[in-house]
């Protein structure tokens, strides 16, 4: 038995790293996923092959979440194959980085666009399905820096930040519906876009974790298998900071 | 085959809770028949399934009485 039997979750941007490591949890419990992708098509489906040989049903569904018609499409592909949407986890994210005075325009825009009106627009289309539910849990997955700023990323840090605001209010209006909405703050995690650092801003980083050591990609998959499960039913709007104690 | 009033007031007594006799024409969802704003969205939604239609966001603001509902169905459905 495990503890999201039954339960079908979207999770964007699940190729790869984090959203990967969240459907394959997900899974692990029982849950069906729909696999959400924009680039990677192979990679979606060696995750689907990999949440069927967990036990559990999953589809791959390319969508760029930054255009309502794509994200509506997504959802409709979901209700379609699970008849319901029980969890959404706002994962996807890009990353346009460059110190403030030589951000282009379109540097801030294209990540405002996915990793905040992204979250937006799929958690738009998926709140009519819930409040007909009477139950829902929407996961968005922010970040440390949306907490603590980061230099060379004011738009991803603006963006992260912006969700967290948007977990909030969305917990806010949708609370009286059983739709629970809550947020996580990785930390450093080991993904393939700590893996390109150079050593020694590695190892800059670890000498500001209390933990000493980067998170991975299972420890962020595990809490948002905690926000989606019955364990978490008295909590919402609230921000989960997985980052071994860096941010306290 | 039940009448638009008929049917629109079966939603909106499930919705609400409300007595079917308050249910009048001119009665206002958000003053009269104390819904949040919430409901007046799931109202719509649940009279978008029983009439088989989509009410634009457009439309459904304009909709905050038992009548403009009516008129609204009537006017597509016609």
């Amino acid at each position: 038995m495990g503890k999201l039997d039954g339960k079908t979750a979207v999770v964007t941007g699940a190729s790869r790293g984090i959203g990967r490591a969240i459907a394959l949890q997900l899974a692990a419990e029982g849950a069906n996923v729909v696999v959400n992708f924009s680039g990677s098509e192979q990679k979606a489906n060696e995750v689907v092959t990999e949440v069927q040989n967990l036990g559990s049903q999953a589809i791959a569904v390319q969508a760029n979440i930054s255009d309502s018609e794509s994200v509506q499409q997504l959802m409709n592909a979901a209700i379609e194959q699970f008849g319901t949407i029980d969890i959404l986890v706002n994962n996807a994210g890009i990353t346009r980085d460059n110190l403030l005075m030589r951000m282009k325009e379109d540097e801030w825009d294209d990540v405002i666009n996915t990793n905040l009106k992204g979250v937006f627009l799929c958690t738009k289309a998926v709140t009519r399905q819930m409040m007909k539910q009477r139950a829902g849990r929407i996961i968005n997955i922010s970040s440390i820096v949306g907490v603590m700023g980061n230099a060379g990323q004011a738009n991803y840090v603006a963006a992260k930040a912006g969700v967290i605001g948007l977990t909030k209010t969305t917990a806010r209006e949708l609370a009286s519906r059983n739709i629970l909405v809550n947020a996580i703050a990785p930390g450093f995690i080991t993904t393939e876009m700590t893996d390109a650092l150079p050593e020694d801003v590695k190892s800059t980083m670890l000498s500001q974790i209390p933990l000493a050591k980067l998170g991975s990609s299972e420890d962020v998959a595990k809490a948002v298998v905690f926000l989606a499960s019955d364990d978490a039913s008295y909590m919402t709007g609230q921000t989960l900071h997985i980052d071994g104690g860096m941010y306290m | 085959m039940a009448t638009v009033l008929e049917r629109v007031t079966k939603v909106v007594v499930d919705r609400l809770g409300v007595d079917e006799s308050e249910v009048k024409v001119e009665a206002s969802f958000r003053e009269d028949l104390g819904a949040d704003s919430l409901d007046v969205v799931e109202l719509v939604m649940e009279l978008e399934d029983e009439f088989d239609m989509e009410i634009s966001d457009e439309d459904a603001e304009k909709i905050a009485t038992v009548g403009d509902a009516i008129s609204y169905i009537e006017g597509k459905v016609s």
